[in-house]
């Protein structure tokens, strides 16, 4: 069962049974660009690239993305990079875990965000999404669809943040531009 | 409970998630189709393949490897299906037919890694496509099968006998997904290396709040340069040699010295990277008797199996709900005992590191929180006066004080887990591992084979001194070390001012680094040379000397030094000329491959230009050709070199005589405590060692 998350909805990440989420995992599945022309290896490869902010009080602590694959403190692992997509077949390309019950104390935020690296809007990509899973049980909590998404070649998806003692995650789902999360910190801090 | 099958038989299952293992000696592809109550395959949507990977409640990877994983939920199958076959096929470039490779070897496996049953495809020749396992539905209950049908024509004919029309079209498909995955991965090793550490140059650090960090910058210039593979070994020079051991899984990247250049930061967990690392040595069975009718004669044993599929590891019982699991040790991947400790050890630097990192990370916030408050109520000229200023600090104490409490109690929760693993790990340690005052050491034998790695000393954080993670360095090593017998910075004040014993005790921990890298290898494997010119360290080298472990009397004056440098130059040049010649074989008669290692005391004494020359060289050269490098040594010594020698000290590894925190992990950069592994005092167990050693030495000589 997905959710499709509307913008601003939240929803909390407690369990039918009381127990709060564990770890969720945060996928984004892109098709590679077809082939054009004679030459085969010139193709126009679709790059898009999903990263993680950690914020204390507003604060960015760490950053998980492809340059910085684990958090400092190992709870936000990024599962590698992926340059060109995959089949678009519905499988997740690049994933960034995280645990929730290791995050540091003072992480009380954590946003999720999606960049086309090669450049390409959302326009040109074919069969993206994103989508947030619970990943104990396979569960999928939320997802977007990227693909003909208009004029944008980032967007702010999800934040997920503490509340009382558990984590509650906020669609945002706001579409900005950059080429890496830093172009986007900027459209970022308002939904903090 | 394992049930081992046979083709034919099948077994029950009591769980719905599993995880099906494939392990083979060669790329396999793995796929999987479905079927209905009639066992019939609905269409090309029923099919998971690397062209298209996952179903719900299935999922095959995209590559061809030699091992698998596919996750299977079956009670996420749609009801209508009744039958999962799990299908293998050779990728096209590749081996022609199953009978040229070891059999494959499946096992079905509940989500805790116990394995339910297992099967090794064996019987199989001319056939390039195999049904390996069927999962089926009886009356609500779901079994497996072993089926081991093969089929010559490959996918295509498979898929055709399962009922799909458009077969050829989809074995095409998977066909095209494979190659395109092969294209997408990076080329294979000449041996284990790159699998084992799949890791990426990442920046340094990530940005700060300010988000101008190196790293910033470069990831948006030029990404596509950043190099996507293993840090590079230094080739495979080693491979012709008759001690390497191209079997070793990948080096682990080494402890970076907090004065020298950092090391690239490998970017996953080790206990990940080794558990996508070597690749299972294969439950290699013959070929049946009957099979072989084309091809080379078989002389392998039908039965026998030329390596067995590794004991499981020793998986920690379940814990009470709510508890972390009792630590065990070995509780980690590897195809030895020795291998999961390592990577068990790893794990706990990694996780110590980590833990550490983010309570670090919590109090640095809270402190600059506290600040920033505090500034706030200063600044509000409201609050000057009577007590509301005074409220307002105390509540910013407060709200420290709380925060830090709770990065500190998830820190000792997570400390108290690492020191109850290490109570666990650090008897279970081989010597290689062990410290010295391991009781292991006292029922210490010659071992037959070179170990993966050895320990030089203990690792600490000052959060919690007494929580020592072992240094363990991988053998071969890759740098020289260099024990500095200087005085730091940090050891000015204290009672090891004194320059002399620093250099003894700097001499003492060379004799027992050099002691244990003897006593860890095989006999005859592991050379000695010993360079003190002025026979300032005669009596603490006398356990060495005295035992004759050592290839010669340790060289004194400056003949001694240039003849002992000018051995092992020629040794390292002759090896050098024969391996770039690709002709291993052509080396002298008897000449020694065997390691070698050269401890140099009171460097620059004794040394003229040529020496300083041959010592460089011997720093740079020799790792690859196996001649390494001990100096002791005070890097003011040498200073009438002025920088010319900076390459060759930042070249070493450098250890302290003194626990010093000079040593930074790859992770997150911590300065660790570096303690040396020293012999107890008063202990016999040098003494009894190293005459062990020389035993075993004399034999082999003989």
């Amino acid at each position: 069962m997905t959710v499709n998350l509307t913008k601003g909805q939240a929803i909390s990440l407690q369990k039918n049974d009381g127990g709060s989420l564990a770890a969720v995992r945060m996928g984004l599945g892109w098709q590679a660009a077809p082939r054009r022309g004679l030459f085969g290896s010139r193709t126009r490869e679709i790059d898009l690239d999903a990263s993680a902010v950690l914020f204390a009080d507003k604060q960015p602590v760490d950053v998980v993305f492809f340059r910085h694959l684990v958090s400092d403190d190992g709870s936000v692992r990024h599962t590698g990079d992926n340059l060109v997509g995959g089949a678009g077949q519905g499988g997740d390309d690049e994933a960034i875990l995280v645990d929730l019950q290791r995050v540091p104390v003072h992480i009380d935020q954590i946003i999720f965000t999606v960049n086309s690296f090669t450049g390409q809007t959302f326009q040109e990509v074919q069969n993206a999404f994103c989508r947030l899973v619970d990943e104990t049980n396979g569960q999928e909590l939320a997802r977007y669809t990227l693909a003909g998404g208009g004029n944008y070649t980032a967007q702010i998806m999800a934040k997920v943040h503490r509340a009382g003692t558990g984590w509650t995650m906020t669609a945002i789902g706001v579409p900005a531009n950059g080429r890496t999360f830093q172009d986007l910190m900027p459209a970022i801090l308002p939904h903090l | 409970m394992t049930a081992e099958l046979v083709r034919g038989q099948n077994h029950p299952l009591t769980e719905v998630r599993l995880e099906i293992r494939v392990s083979a000696g060669t790329p396999l592809v793995a796929a999987a189709t479905l079927g209905d109550e009639n066992g019939k395959v609905r269409g090309a949507q029923w099919v998971v393949h690397p062209g298209a990977p996952a179903l719900p409640g299935l999922e095959v990877p995209r590559q061809a490897a030699a091992g698998h994983r596919l996750a299977l939920d079956l009670g996420a199958m749609p009801e209508a299906v009744h039958r999962v076959s799990v299908l293998l096929a050779l990728p096209a470039p590749g081996p022609a037919r199953f009978g040229a490779v070891a059999a494959p070897f499946v096992a079905v496996t509940g989500l805790d890694g116990t394995e339910l049953a297992g099967y090794t495809i064996i019987g199989l020749d001319a056939e390039t496509a195999v049904v390996a396992l069927e999962l089926y539905r009886r009356q609500d209950a779901w079994k497996v099968r072993a089926v081991g049908q093969g089929y010559a024509g490959g996918l295509a004919e498979l898929l055709a006998d399962q009922g799909l029309s458009e077969a050829r079209h989809l074995a095409a498909t998977v066909e095209e997904a494979v190659a395109r995955g092969l294209a997408r991965s990076v080329a294979a090793p000449p041996s284990r290396t790159a699998d084992g550490d799949r890791s990426r140059h990442t920046a340094p650090a990530a940005p700060g709040p300010d988000q101008t960090g190196p790293a910033a910058s470069s990831a948006s210039s030029g990404r596509q340069t950043v190099p996507d593979t293993a840090p590079a070994q230094p080739a495979t020079p080693q491979d012709g040699r008759t001690n390497a051991a191209p079997g070793q899984p990948a080096p682990q990247p080494p402890y970076a010295d907090n004065s020298g250049p950092q090391p690239p930061y490998p970017d996953g967990a080790l206990r990940q990277a080794s558990a996508s690392g070597p690749q299972p040595p294969v439950p290699a069975t013959g070929p049946q008797p009957s099979a072989p009718t084309r091809g080379p004669v078989d002389y392998t044993h039908p039965r026998r199996q030329s390596s067995a599929p590794p004991p499981p590891p020793p998986t920690a019982p379940p814990a009470p709900p709510g508890q972390p699991a009792q630590p065990v040790a070995g509780d980690a991947t590897g195809w030895s005992m020795d291998e999961r400790l390592y990577n068990q050890v790893w794990g706990m630097f990694e996780d110590l590191a980590r833990t550490t990192a983010a309570y670090r990370s919590a109090v640095d916030f809270a402190d600059s929180r506290r600040e920033k408050e505090l500034d706030q109520a200063l600044s509000d000229p409201r609050s000057r006066t009577g007590g509301q200023g005074e409220a307002a600090r105390e509540a910013a104490h407060a709200r420290y004080t709380a925060l830090v409490d709770q990065a500190r109690m998830a820190l000792d929760r997570d400390l108290a887990q690492l020191t109850a693993e290490s109570e666990v790990v650090e008897p279970a340690l081989p010597p290689a591992f062990a410290r010295w005052d391991n009781p292991v050491w006292h029922g210490y034998r010659v071992p037959m084979e070179i170990p993966m790695a050895v320990r030089l000393g203990d690792l600490n954080l000052p959060e919690n001194p007494s929580l020592r993670i072992p240094m363990l360095l991988r053998l071969p090593l890759e740098r020289g070390l260099w024990i500095d017998s200087g005085r730091s910075a940090s050891s000015d004040d204290d009672v090891f001012a004194d320059e002399e014993e620093l250099r003894r005790l700097a001499m003492e921990a060379a004799v027992a680094h050099a002691a244990r890298l003897l006593a860890v290898h095989p006999a005859g494997e592991f050379g000695v040379h010993v360079i003190d010119p002025a026979g300032a360290a005669a009596r603490t080298l006398a356990p060495l000397v005295r035992s004759g472990v050592l290839a010669g009397p340790p060289a004194a004056g400056a003949a001694g030094v240039a003849d002992v440098l000018g051995r092992l130059t020629q040794r390292v040049d002759l090896v050098q000329m024969a391996l770039r010649g690709g002709a291993p074989d052509a080396l002298p008669p008897g000449f020694d491959t065997s390691e070698q290692l050269l401890v140099v005391n009171d460097f620059p004494h004794g040394f003229d230009d040529r020496a300083v020359n041959q010592l460089r060289y011997l720093a740079d050269e020799g790792p690859a050709v196996g001649v390494h490098l001990m100096m002791v040594a005070d890097r003011e010594d040498a200073g009438a070199y002025g920088p010319l020698l900076d390459p060759l000290w930042r070249s070493l590894l450098r250890l302290t005589p003194v626990p010093e925190d000079h040593l930074a992990d790859p992770w997150v950069g911590h300065a660790w405590t570096y303690e040396p592994a020293l012999v107890p005092a008063g202990s016999r167990v040098l003494e009894q060692v190293l005459a062990q050693v020389a035993e075993a030495r004399r034999e082999w000589n003989r």
